[in-house]
């Protein structure tokens, strides 16, 4: 082992890597941060086209999975790390850290052609803080019920627009056949305030429960709450799939394509995948509003995954460039030459659901809209609350409060204890939590 | 009289060692298959083995969204640059614990090793805060350094309880021909520490291509590992086994390759002091 | 036999190792135990500098403090029963003659070279997954209801993943030791008839014991601060919390860095009192 020259190597390494940091930082490069998700690919795929149009911005993509990207995004942003000129983010992030200054705003700088006022206002609603949009939305999305038209067909039932938890529970009973591996019911069990909490909060909405009343107390201790866990839990034993305390989006979604669920509640997004090229049951899919109980509440969410920029960027102009480019118009007519109109990131603008090429390519079009419309953030529950948003509560704490009381409902829905054990602790830790930040 | 050894035994050792082999190799080998199949197949029931239609398009799918090379690079850069640091700063340390043990060395070792119980990410945010100042967020600099002083106690004490094994009299009798401390560690020392340091090496390279923590979270483009590059191919949107497949085998390849030529030299040094 | 000069040059040698450790130590730690103090909460914009020992008292007082202690040292204790156990029989084993014993110890020693979130993701999909996991069609080959694996035994499948990473470590480890049996020792026991089961427990264990300490110390070392798989797999949910996770938790996913910084400091303490106590055995068993 020759010692020097193995300094020597190690020096010529670090400059060589110093220099190459050096270069990087001078040109104008943009870097963005996005999810895996299907739409997010296709975006980092279609990098191309952008540079036709705009051959002087350099783009450099970090495409993690969505809880890495958090821990990414999240670090970098609370330091003011300006890793990122470009971030995606939802529409539980954006309005916290619109708020601390942390986003640019985009009333300005976006390209002329980026037609603000074409956003769906319930949407552009939910990124705006103080009158400033914070981010522009790349898809929206609601939830719905997305259902085998054949499985129901069989069981004997229609399946109403607008059906209730009732219907669903019994829906599902009467589809299930476990021995053919037909789950009734597909739902997201996996915890995580993204994954299982996101569902049950919105499903609770609809059961009249809330997170927080008016003074911040928490509400887990109320009958409404326990309504919810106990239809979800007994309804998921009765017919959900084998291990569904695992599955977040992506499994129930490989379980539909693969036939194995008679209806999936889940993303309005979801649609064109269980009607696309890797699904087995793709000409078999029906889609109904989210369900309710008649109490003026539908069990739906809203979310945005939404571009933003960082304050601490360096590229605020081309990466106001880049953003005004992936959520315009032009970019859905890019995706529909190359993919097909089903496949354009929905959700977000008013002429795409006036768009006659669209309407007629993506048969969840009509669901989808209707979904995202009947969502109301602002106004979530049936008792008032101090809060906004409808499957998460906008303040910092959520996200950390809502992980531990999602792995309570997880552990509940593997059987590893009760619901009421699972309520419990859920309000106990909630409670703990509160009082820490001074509520 | 030698330990009988009949053929029948042989045979019979041979098969339980190949299988259980196997079996413990099996989820890698596993993996390899299945990167060679298309989405569908790979979640096919039954399962299929070895019967399908092999397809790189994994691969390319992999290659085509992601920067493999530039991961590749930085895995090597860092994981070789943070080895050769820390066997710089190790030999020293560890060849005078060795020969030269004073009152203090054991503790001294000992603090060391408490070193590496720093949870990782209780010290994030002070670290993240400091790279900033220093501007070296996602530079492979930072990482070559933080991995080398994670992996520091780890390689003085590996070192430390090979050098131990090395006969003090040997020594002795160089210093007694006259041999200076300098000539004393070059011809003497070096060639009988080579073997300990070659492992070492090993472990150690191992050790940092390995990291998952602070080489996620401390780059973003320039500086990312392929740990990081896998991390963009867990659980997508819809099917993906085989493309994580591909991205996995295309993670491990290098190291896994590099460990089964250099196995001899790995598990000659390998011992931490356990054989007396 | 030391001069005073080589005594005088040696503590210059390790010096520089001794030092780079200690701005290692000092930097990160002094500024953790700093904010440990401080009410520092960045997505609320709060700091204040000064609280006393809030965090602590939060952190120590809160249910999943001890639940997650517990939990670390079973999953330690588990991993590593199971590599040593697995290790010893493995190392004897290829001790034994046979035809490539190369390659089986090529085979046998792969896992340790698989990055952890690999070896996670691969498990977790590929094997545990319910519906399409090898393990589920197995169970559905010999006729049975298949196993949730994550859900309905989560500590033992994360203990699972990471002993099968670690199982060639110990098993190379054991396996020098186990080579290093004088022949003459065995086959004088042979002679005296001593049947296979008395052989290793009066011969051969005894001659492991100071490998076995030295895969205990090092592996412990490493298995405290597990976190990939538990990140990839369940994300600490069903009983899965680990000291450093619920650490994590507290610095990353709640973004408070006060009270995950204080909890990062009684890791600290806690992690260092386990080693001490660890070394001192194994400082007693290297002296022999």
């Amino acid at each position: 082992m020759n010692l020097k020259n193995a300094l020597v190597g190690a020096t010529a390494l670090v400059s060589v890597s110093a220099t190459a940091a050096l270069a990087a930082s001078h040109s104008s490069t943009i870097t963005i941060a996005t999810v895996n998700n299907g739409d997010m690919v296709r975006m980092q795929a279609l990098t191309g086209k952008f540079n036709e149009a705009h051959p002087d911005i350099n783009v450099e993509w970090v495409t993690l999975e969505e809880n890495v990207l958090r821990q990414n995004v999240t670090t970098d942003i609370t330091t003011g790390g300006g890793a990122y000129d470009v971030i995606t983010i939802g529409t539980y992030e954006v309005p916290i850290w619109g708020k601390n200054d942390w986003l640019v705003s985009l009333n300005d700088g976006m390209a002329d052609d980026w037609n603000a006022a074409d956003l769906l206002p319930a949407i552009a609603g939910g990124l705006t803080v103080d009158d400033n949009l914070y981010a522009a939305p790349f898809y929206g999305e609601s939830s719905m019920v997305m259902y085998r038209k054949d499985l129901m067909e069989k069981a004997g039932l229609e399946m109403p627009e607008a059906p209730t938890w009732d219907f669903i529970r019994e829906a599902a009973a009467a589809m299930t056949d476990r021995d053919n591996e037909i789950n009734g019911i597909c739902a997201r069990g996996k915890a995580g305030w993204g994954e299982n909490m996101a569902f049950l909060t919105a499903m609770s909405n609809s059961f009249g429960a809330r997170w927080f009343d008016e003074d911040w107390q928490a509400q887990f201790d109320s009958d409404a709450w326990a309504n919810t866990l106990n239809f979800y839990l007994d309804m998921m034993a009765e017919s959900g799939p084998q291990g569904a305390a695992n599955n977040g989006f992506n499994e129930n979604l490989t379980l539909f394509q693969q036939g194995k669920c008679g209806m999936w509640i889940d993303a309005t997004v979801a649609a064109s995948f269980v009607t696309g090229d890797d699904s087995t049951v793709a000409d078999q899919v029906g889609f109904a509003l989210a369900p309710d109980n008649g109490l003026g509440k539908r069990g739906n969410w809203l979310w945005a995954w939404s571009l933003a920029v960082p304050s601490s960027s360096d590229n605020i102009d081309a990466a106001k460039t880049f953003i005004s480019w992936a959520t315009s118009q032009g970019y859905t007519e890019i995706v529909a030459a190359e993919e097909g109109w089903a496949n354009v990131p929905p959700g977000t603008r008013t002429s795409l659901y006036e768009n006659a090429d669209y309407l007629a390519a993506a048969p969840f079009a009509e669901m989808t809209l209707k979904s995202i419309l009947s969502a109301d953030p602002t106004n979530p529950t049936v008792d008032p609350v101090p809060y906004t948003g409808v499957q998460f509560v906008a303040i910092p704490e959520f996200a950390g409060i809502a992980n531990q009381v999602g792995q309570e409902f997880s552990a509940a829905l593997a059987g590893q204890q009760s619901a009421e054990e699972a309520l419990e602790n859920a309000q106990e830790l909630t409670t703990e939590e509160m009082e820490a930040a001074g509520y | 009289m030698a330990r009988a050894i009949t053929k029948q035994k042989k045979i019979m050792w041979t098969a339980l060692a190949w299988g259980l082999g196997l079996l413990i190799f099996f989820p890698i080998l596993w993996t390899f298959l299945t990167s060679f199949k298309s989405e569908v197949t790979a979640i096919s029931d039954p399962p299929v083995w070895f019967f399908f239609d092999w397809t790189t398009e994994n691969y390319t799918a992999v290659l085509e969204r992601s920067n493999y090379p530039l991961a590749l690079t930085n895995s090597i850069i860092i994981a070789v640059g943070s080895t050769i640091l820390g066997i710089i700063f190790a030999v020293p340390a560890a060849w005078a614990m060795a020969f030269v043990p004073g009152p203090k060395t054991k503790d001294v070792l000992l603090w060391m090793l408490s070193t590496k119980m720093l949870p990782a990410v209780g010290v994030l945010y002070p670290l993240v805060l400091v790279a900033k100042w220093l501007g070296l967020m996602d530079s492979r600099i930072l990482l070559i350094v933080i991995l080398m002083l994670i992996n520091l106690p780890i390689i003085v004490w590996m070192l430390y309880t090979y050098f131990r094994e090395i006969p003090g009299e040997i020594l002795e009798a160089a210093r007694m021909d006259g041999a200076s401390l300098k000539s004393e560690i070059l011809y003497v020392l070096t060639p009988m520490a080579v073997p300990g340091i070659a492992s070492t090496i090993l472990l150690n390279i191992i050790l940092a291509w390995n990291e998952a923590f602070w080489t996620i979270l401390l780059t973003t483009v320039n500086a990312a590992p392929l740990t990081k590059f896998i991390s963009s191919f867990s659980a997508p949107e819809g099917l993906f086994y085989a493309k994580l497949s591909a991205a996995s085998i295309m993670a491990i390849a290098p190291i896994l390759i590099m460990g089964w030529f250099s196995q001899k030299q790995l598990v000659r040094g390998l011992t931490f002091g356990a054989v007396k | 036999m030391a001069t005073q000069q080589s005594r005088a040059a040696a503590r210059l040698m390790i010096a520089p190792a001794v030092f780079v450790l200690l701005v290692w130590m000092l930097i990160p730690l002094c500024m953790t135990l700093y904010f440990s103090f401080a009410d520092y909460r960045p997505l609320r914009g709060v700091f204040e500098a000064w609280i006393g020992f809030k965090n602590y008292e939060s952190f120590l007082t809160s249910s999943s403090f001890l639940k997650a202690v517990g939990t670390t040292l079973w999953m330690v204790a588990g991993i590593l029963s199971i590599t040593i156990i697995g290790g010893i029989l493995f190392a004897l084993l290829l001790d034994q003659p046979m035809f490539g014993q190369g390659i089986v110890r090529i085979l046998v020693i792969a896992p340790f070279f698989v990055m952890p979130t690999v070896s996670a993701l691969v498990w977790k999909n590929m094997f545990f997954n319910v519906d399409n996991g090898l393990f589920s069609y197995l169970y559905k080959f010999f006729g049975m209801q298949p196993y949730d694996f994550l859900s309905q035994a989560p500590l033992f499948s994360i203990i699972v993943i990471v002993a099968w990473q670690w199982l060639p470590f110990a098993t190379l480890i054991l396996l020098t030791a186990v080579q290093s049996l004088s022949s003459e020792q065995l086959e004088a026991a042979e002679m005296d008839g001593a049947p296979g089961i008395k052989r290793f427990w009066y011969i051969i264990l005894p001659h492991l014991s100071r490998a076995v300490t030295v895969v205990i110390l090092i592996q412990t070392i490493f298995l405290l601060s597990i976190f990939a798989e538990i990140f990839v797999t369940t994300n600490g949910a069903f009983g899965t919390r680990t000291l450093t996770y619920l650490v994590y938790q507290r610095v990353l996913e709640s973004q408070n860095i006060g009270l995950g910084s204080a909890g990062g400091i009684i890791a600290v303490i806690l992690a260092n009192i386990v080693a001490i106590f660890l070394m001192r055995i194994v400082g007693k068993n290297l002296d022999k």
